[in-house]
């Protein structure tokens, strides 16, 4: 592993545009939204000043960007574009079309609360929003894993037995907006490890005129949906084995989840994000205190690895599973849902939800501890509870 | 029309890769009611085949020839377009013609 990296500062936003400047992307289309922004304001500045040979456009919205988008990679280009909160949910329609067109589009989700009220701050609830899509969603903890999942996540697209496009998510602000610690892997390292784009089809290739995005009735749609619930499950091994060669290539192990003192652990915390690198310091606080805790750090939220979730937690005292984001009307958040039904006839511990952080409310390691100790003291009664919340 | 396939034998992501293949799939069968030209009020202007939205208006050397009953879904603008002095295309219902 005679790679050559370089140890630089970056925000997490810097992190994620360095990546996409690394791999060149052939088009890009931008709207800008907070706390996206900087991100493709770095992105075309790498454009503009001749970095990279991305063609750049520059659209009216983000329906026309992820629209623009699609376009181009059923045209057979490598195309990415970014967004956060409203402008996902404004590309709401087309995001669906890119899963089901099995284009392997790249996009950062710089994450950031849904309106209204109107927030600018970090919540999941716009990733969260349009996990039905069929998207792959990563979540990242700090810079570095912003960086190192941009970089995967066109490897795993791009696979021949995924061809699906990939959401690499980032708290706002929290995550987008902090300088830390990169190490940078060199350019033509990344470029050998993602490798030359063949696209699956092309609309531009005379030789084989294709029509793209026909009209289905009620005796082939079920068909359609159901390939794509066979490309996301074929996913997993695709992604353990584009981490595994990430590996190779820079030292930084990655799965499903990061497991943080978790193989002792009878007490589980779960969260997503940023959230992780405050829970691991709750977690070493609770451990001082002679507490078996342990974080469960979740990276891949869709595919949800339920088997592995199911077979990790089975065994366990109590598990919190917290969720930055709310479902109304439904039984808590959605990673709660989904943990909970991967552990139904595994497991007869209580598994309780705590929702907090919306908005973009912090949550410090005093907190997340009060949460162990919740679940430490048995107090697991309320199934629900909305954390931190004035009454 | 063709059997039905599995989800492993179409393309994936609802490409289609035949080009013109539209006109292998008979929406024929679609129609409630046909059109039906007399002869002998057709002045052949082509108004009706202009305005059909499915190429379903045969037409040979500049004269009108026929339908495309396989593909003719019955829609009714021929037999609207139809200039009035003319009256040359009525819409009969498909049950009393079959």
């Amino acid at each position: 592993m005679a790679v050559k990296f370089d140890r630089v500062a970056l925000t997490g936003n810097e992190a994620a545009a360095e990546a996409l400047r690394q791999v060149d992307p052939d088009v890009a289309a931008v709207y800008p939204i907070t706390p996206q922004t900087e991100l493709m304001h770095k992105f075309a500045q790498f454009v503009y000043d001749g970095d990279i040979q991305t063609e750049l456009v520059c659209v009216e919205s983000e329906h026309s960007a992820m629209s623009a988008t699609v376009g181009a990679a059923a045209a057979g280009a490598r195309a990415i574009t970014a967004t956060s909160a409203n402008g996902l949910a404004l590309m709401w329609e087309i995001v669906y079309i890119a899963a089901s067109l099995r284009l392997p589009i790249v996009m950062p989700v710089v994450n950031r609360a849904l309106s209204g009220p109107l927030n600018i701050h970090c919540d999941h609830s716009d990733s969260m929003g349009a996990r039905d899509a069929g998207w792959i969603q990563l979540f990242s903890e700090n810079a570095q894993e912003v960086y190192d999942n941009t970089i995967q996540a066109f490897r795993i697209g791009e696979h021949p037995d995924v061809l699906l496009p990939v959401m690499v998510t980032l708290d706002g602000f929290i995550l987008s907006h902090t300088t830390e610690v990169v190490d940078v892997t060199e350019d033509d390292a990344v470029k050998r490890f993602i490798g030359e784009y063949k696209p699956h089809y092309t609309l531009l290739d005379p030789e084989h005129p294709i029509t793209v995005g026909p009209l289905d009735l009620q005796d082939y749609y079920m068909e359609h949906k159901r390939q794509q619930a066979e490309a996301i499950d074929n996913s997993p091994k695709v992604i353990e084995q584009v981490a595994k060669e990430f590996a190779e290539l820079t030292g930084r192990q990655y799965g499903f989840f990061e497991d943080y003192m978790l193989d002792d652990a009878d007490y589980v915390l779960i969260c997503l994000g940023s959230t992780g690198g405050t829970a691991k310091s709750a977690v070493d606080s609770l451990r001082d205190d002679g507490h078996k805790a342990g974080l469960l750090k979740l990276r891949v939220f869709r595919p949800f690895p339920v088997e592995l979730i199911a077979n990790t937690l089975k065994d366990r005292k109590a598990v919190a599973v917290m969720d930055k984001s709310a479902t109304f009307g439904g039984l808590g958040g959605p990673v709660f849902n989904e943990v909970r039904s991967a552990l139904y006839g595994k497991s007869t511990a209580p598994i309780v939800n705590y929702i907090y952080g919306l908005g973009g409310r912090g949550i410090n390691t005093t907190q997340i501890c009060s949460i162990g100790m919740d679940i430490i003291e048995g107090r697991t009664d309320t199934l629900v509870r909305y954390f931190g919340v004035r009454e | 029309m063709a059997e039905l396939k599995g989800w492993r034998d179409i393309p994936i992501g609802g490409l289609i890769l035949e080009p013109g293949c539209a006109e292998s799939y008979e929406t024929g069968s679609w129609r409630t009611f046909r059109p039906v030209r007399d002869e002998e009020k057709c002045i052949h202007c082509l108004r009706c085949w202009i305005f059909c939205p499915d190429s379903s208006i045969l037409v040979e050397d500049g004269k009108v020839v026929g339908f495309d009953y396989d593909h003719c879904k019955g829609c009714g603008i021929c037999a609207f377009e139809c200039p009035k002095k003319c009256t040359a295309i009525t819409m009969v219902l498909e049950s009393e013609v079959r």
